[in-house]
């Protein structure tokens, strides 16, 4: 039983007792007391698999506590749905967002208790409450009656937060909510969340973003395996506390060395004026064998599409791409991934693009080598099984059986699972996109090891990050993007966090007008 | 005006649907012998509004992301049972009208019912009621025969003041008193919402279970009006297999050509009236262009092919190919 | 409760187990091994046609141009033999239905329209062409021989014919979805079809594949039917198209595609066949075959089909 360290003045908003959530044979919450008070930002923290979004899930009222109590203002009180919590007052916004996306704008934001006019819909009034709340978020050019699916991601998760709003929340929760914004989008939520906190509303912050936390948060949680194990207030840790606190054991933030060249290795993937109107242009780069490039810049530059057309999933690239000097063009992953070019990708959604989550660890490893494992007509099942338990030793992946499917799996192991798929078709160039998103700290450890080693034996490697740390522990050079052209590389003592803000930042802030997606 | 942009550009399925109906209609007046006569407007409403009710049966739980393979058996259902009891008194066709219309929602909230609470696929559990629908039909009229309240037919099948086919303005008046306030109510909606992204909608409050229920509902309802109209027209009940997996097919069409998505989340009841009208058009044209018999199933089916073919335009301007995949 | 026992396969072997039994009750010689082989014999059309359905089911598609592709198979074999030779018969009403397969398969891989309303479009103009066909000169629609033995005719041990055909065609469809790099390409589709193709599978192929092998199984279907009969009619299929849906869904296939067995399919064909002609033992008029056919299809679904609750 931890005692969170609050102050004297006020009971606190919401407070869990002996809080315990089991899934068949896999508990996910043991025993968890917490609480939270009103007029705060309280950040939780911990790895994935910590427990920390079961948590949010029950007191939004989306899963139902296996045992203990929840107190809400000293009622207690259990939400069977997420209806009956948000009528409470209690309001989330997940990392999958709950917009539907066929809906207007205005449809969203009042998609549960629309003002209405002889029992129907009042469409005028309906618009008049999203506007305003839109230009609440600093969105005051998302036009209400436009179709949800026809905004970027940003303002998607913008508009989210808008309909959050609209809930009028005492306790707000937000999991992941600022992953995908652009740098003046979250500028606009931090002083927005102030806003409410300073109005007296409880705050409830997820997020993997270290910075984000010292920013905003002024008590911290830590969760591991399930339980709670500390609350302190901002500043008492220092980052590498947090981190030992959220892992469990001594952490150093250590990546593998990067290796010294006398000179710039064999080309094996060269772009020359690569362009997508309108989102790349003249793309230069070289990435040689046992190089590690990194992809830079603020969100939504560009980087996402230039991985993209390299793979073959994007109609009308121009500019010339040459692999190992041989010109080449890939209009489908099938040919990216051909042995003559020798491509591969680990894309930016697991769940969704990455991984068949139903069906087995099996099934999803081999889903981009079966060719390569097929005798005459069938599948050489007894090859397959020898390749894949080489791979999941190698690349330590927790897994009894590998024919349970992958849903079982925790979030790092299943992107350990996305790249053995890809290690198992022994390309030669490898293309990440944002692959440590969401990973925990652990996992992060062992594939930063794992990208070195596939350099040391020779395979290029494009690697785009939104993590600044990875970036420059990982990288031989950094291209930074901005507006689909590559502003600057940076190389080896160039490459610090602080050269690549500055350059994401350089010609924007010259220029006159913010970056932005 | 941006409002109005927005509103047309997102309802451009239901306005090719319409420009559709006006050309094809025009070229099957500008042949026809007699011209654009009430007799032949009459006819023509007939069989359009038929299938018109079916097709606007089919919309509504295909908007909530689900199909209704019965909606045809419930309509053959309805036709067998008003070929009995729509007749005598005043009275008596009052209450036997409210009962056909009433066996059609419950056959509708049948198939709800299984759908939300026994959480089976639309597509099999429909495949089964209408199984089920079907057969009560074949109870009730095991050979074609009844009859049905002669001036109240006369009634409905001809035209108001001389000039409006009737059916036309039953039309106008059932889109009017079922579907508007449906789609402006926030049990409508959620049936968008629940098309769109079911997952979003429950987080985000909705209530799943009243709304799926209330389109299936609805939808039987609707059948049941068709059901109705057909023995007006016919002055009889026949339980016909045939027909009704007809009607179930061309109603599909129909919401497909209107501009609905099969996926659910968007569309509506207009654009497959005018879907419906379409589809019946197509098959006039023939009539009137004096195709050889002998070549008409080929021709409907040609224009039925292109017809809901229309969307694949979209494909080739598609820059980035992995939006193909839902 | 051991996974094995509430796997759908399972469970519908056991119903047909009580079914056998419910109809020995009724009847002594239900059990007898010529009824019972009769029964195969019927359920091996409606077995070729679920073949070629199921894989199409299991892409997450659905072909519901099988009631006139039975019909193209048929006539087009009977034609071929009265045009050319009677030993082309079969081929080639095999091969038409292949090529209308290949037509789905592109309107559905390249032009990206839904499987349900492109394959509906092809049943009705694969209806005007076999209208068509039959309104002109002295349509050739008379069975060869061969076509006759295959489907009637008992060679071996007194098995029929046409069930030793059902049996080659099922080992293919379950080799192919057990065995080979297409099957595991059919169950990704029908998973997560973005995973497929961002993971280098050549999506659009194998569609194009599937609903040909679905054309081929219709047609060879079709042809049987028409050596059944005789001769080839018009809307010969149109009995075929439900039931084989059934048989695929209470075969423990997912409708959405992705999960099934071919095992179950087996299943679930004999179940109807069962259903059907238990029905038509106890002389049950049309009516009440029909509610009950309804009535059993939903009650066994209840037990093993049922979704999970939405929860995100």
């Amino acid at each position: 039983m931890i005692d969170s360290p609050l102050p004297d003045d006020g009971a606190p908003l919401l407070r869990m007792r002996g809080i315990a959530k089991r899934y068949g044979g896999v508990t996910a919450l043991d025993g968890v007391d917490f609480a939270c008070r009103a007029g705060s930002i309280h950040a939780v923290l911990g790895e994935n698999g910590a427990g920390k979004s079961t948590l949010i899930k029950i007191i939004a009222g989306v899963v139902q506590p296996s045992a203990g109590e929840m107190f809400l203002a000293d009622h207690p009180v259990r939400f069977a749905t997420p209806a009956e919590a948000t009528r409470n007052g209690i309001v989330c916004i997940f990392q999958e967002l709950s917009l539907l996306p066929d809906l207007t704008v205005a449809d969203n934001i009042c998609i549960t208790d629309p003002p209405r006019r002889f029992g129907l819909i009042d469409g005028r009034a309906q618009r008049r409450r999203a506007a305003e709340l839109l230009a609440r978020v600093g969105c005051a050019d998302v036009h209400p009656m436009e179709l949800v699916k026809n905004l970027t991601l940003s303002r998607r998760q913008m508009v989210e937060i808008a309909k959050a709003l609209g809930r009028k929340p005492k306790l707000l929760i937000l999991d992941e909510a600022t992953s995908a914004l652009t740098a003046a989008d979250v500028a606009s939520v931090y002083a927005i969340l102030h806003r409410l906190r300073d109005d007296g509303l409880a705050i409830l912050y997820i997020s993997h973003r270290m910075h984000e936390i010292a920013e905003l948060a002024d008590l911290c949680s830590v969760f591991r395996n399930g339980r709670h194990i500390e609350t302190f207030a901002k500043g008492r840790h220092s980052d590498d506390e947090i981190v030992e606190l959220m892992i469990g054991r001594e952490y150093r933030h250590v990546f593998p060395p990067k290796p010294v060249r006398a000179a710039p290795p064999p080309p094996v993937l060269t772009l020359d004026r690569l362009s997508w109107a309108p989102r790349l242009h003249d793309i230069s780069l070289t990435v040689g064998s046992g190089e590690i490039v990194g992809l830079g810049g603020l969100d939504g530059q560009g980087q996402r599409e230039l991985l993209l057309a390299l793979f073959g999933v994007l109609r009308g690239v121009t500019g010339s791409i040459a692999v190992a000097g041989r010109p080449v063009r890939p209009t489908s992953p099938l040919q990216a991934k051909s042995p003559k070019i020798g491509m591969a990708l680990i894309p930016e959604d697991r769940k969704t693009e990455g991984l068949m989550l139903p069906m087995s660890v099996r099934d999803n490893i081999s889903l981009a080598s079966i060719a390569q494992l097929t005798r005459g007509l069938t599948v050489d099942r007894d090859a397959e099984t020898r390749r894949i338990d080489d791979m999941v030793r190698q690349l330590a992946i927790k897994v009894d059986d590998i024919d349970s499917p992958v849903a079982t799996l925790s979030g790092g192991n299943q992107q350990k699972v996305v790249i053995a798929k890809w290690l198992m078709t022994e390309a030669r160039i490898i293309l990440l996109n944002d692959p440590t998103r969401g990973i925990d700290v652990g996992t992060k450890q062992e594939m930063y090891q794992l990208l070195r080693e596939l350099a040391d034996a020779g395979a290029a490697i494009l690697l785009y990050s939104t993590d600044y740390d990875e970036l420059v522990g990982c990288c031989d050079r950094v291209a930074i993007l901005y507006q689909g052209r590559i502003l600057r590389e940076l190389r080896g003592t160039e490459i610090t966090e602080h050269n690549i803000v500055a350059s994401a930042l350089n010609l924007g802030l010259a220029g006159g007008t913010e970056a932005a997606a | 005006m941006i409002e109005l942009r927005l509103w047309v550009v997102q309802r451009s399925g239901m306005f090719l649907a319409i420009a559709l109906f006006i050309l094809m209609f025009g070229i099957y007046i500008g042949n026809h012998p007699a011209g654009l006569t009430v007799n032949v407007a009459t006819t023509a409403a007939n069989k359009g509004v038929l299938l018109a009710l079916v097709a606007m049966a089919q919309t509504l739980p295909v908007l909530t992301g689900g199909l209704d393979l019965s909606v045809g058996m419930v309509f053959i259902l309805c036709n067998c049972l008003a070929s009995h009891i729509v007749i005598g008194s005043p009275l008596q066709v009052a209450l036997g009208i409210i009962a056909v219309l009433a066996t059609g929602l419950a056959a509708g909230a049948v198939s709800g019912t299984i759908i939300v609470y026994g959480r089976l696929q639309p597509i099999i559990t429909t495949l089964a009621t209408g199984a089920i629908f079907y057969g009560i039909a074949l109870l009730l009229r095991p050979v074609p025969g009844g009859e049905i309240d002669t001036n109240l037919a006369d009634f409905v099948t001809y035209q108001l003041f001389d000039t409006v086919p009737t059916t036309l303005v039953l039309l106008v008046l059932v889109t009017a008193a079922v579907w508007l306030p449906f789609r402006l109510s926030v049990t409508g909606r959620a049936c968008l919402a629940i098309g769109s992204a079911e997952g979003a909608a429950f987080m985000s409050g909705v209530a799943i279970a009243r709304a799926k229920l209330l389109a299936y509902v609805l939808s039987g309802f609707l059948a049941a009006l068709a059901g109705l109209l057909l023995t007006f027209i016919t002055f009889s009940g026949e339980a016909s297999a045939p027909a009704g997996g007809t009607y179930t097919l061309n109603s599909i069409a129909a919401v497909v050509i209107g501009g609905t998505s099969l996926f659910g989340g968007s569309g509506g009841v207009i654009g497959s009236i005018f879907g419906a009208f379409v589809l019946r058009t197509i098959e006039d044209l023939l009539f009137v262009f004096d195709l050889p018999p002998l070549w008409q199933p080929l021709f409907q089916g040609i224009v039925l092919l292109a017809a809901v073919s229309l969307g694949a335009g979209r494909v080739f301007r598609l820059r980035n190919r992995l939006e193909l995949f839902g | 409760m051991p996974r094995i026992l509430v796997r759908p396969e399972f469970l519908a072997f056991a119903f047909i187990g009580v079914m056998l039994l419910a109809g020995s009750l009724y009847s002594a010689n239900f059990l007898s091994a010529t009824y019972l082989l009769q029964q195969l014999q019927v359920a091996s059309f409606l077995g070729i046609i679920a073949s070629g359905a199921m894989i199409v089911i299991l892409l997450g598609h659905i072909d519901l141009s099988i009631p006139w592709v039975v019909t193209v198979g048929g006539m087009m074999s009977t034609a071929a033999a009265g045009w050319w030779d009677p030993a082309l018969a079969l081929p080639f009403g095999v091969l038409c239905g292949l090529v209308v397969g290949l037509v789905n398969g592109i309107g559905v891989a390249f032009l990206r329209i839904p499987s349900m309303i492109f394959t509906l479009g092809i049943n009705a103009v694969a209806q005007g062409l076999m209208v068509l066909h039959t309104g002109g000169f002295a349509p050739q629609d008379k069975a060869t021989p061969f076509m006759h033995w295959l489907s009637v005719e008992r060679s071996l041990l007194g098995i029929p014919n046409a069930l030793f055909v059902w049996l080659l065609v099922g080992s293919a469809v379950a080799a192919i979805l057990g065995r080979t790099p297409l099957g595991r390409y059919i169950y990704a589709i029908g998973n997560r079809e973005a995973v497929a193709y961002l993971s280098g599978v050549d999506t659009r192929g194998v569609l194009i594949i599937c609903f040909a092998i679905s054309g081929a199984c219709s047609a060879l279907a079709g042809v049987l039917l028409a050596g059944y009969s005789d001769k080839a009619y018009q809307a010969m299929g149109d009995a075929y198209l439900l039931p084989a849906i059934a048989a695929v869904v209470l075969g423990g296939t997912n409708i959405l595609g992705g999960r099934g067995t071919y095992l179950g399919t087996v299943a679930g064909v004999i179940l109807i066949g069962l259903l059907q002609s238990i029905l038509s033992v106890m002389q049950m008029p049309e009516a009440g075959r029909q509610i009950i056919y309804g009535t059993v299809i939903i009650a066994m679904l209840l037990v093993y089909g049922r979704g999970s609750r939405v929860h995100s």
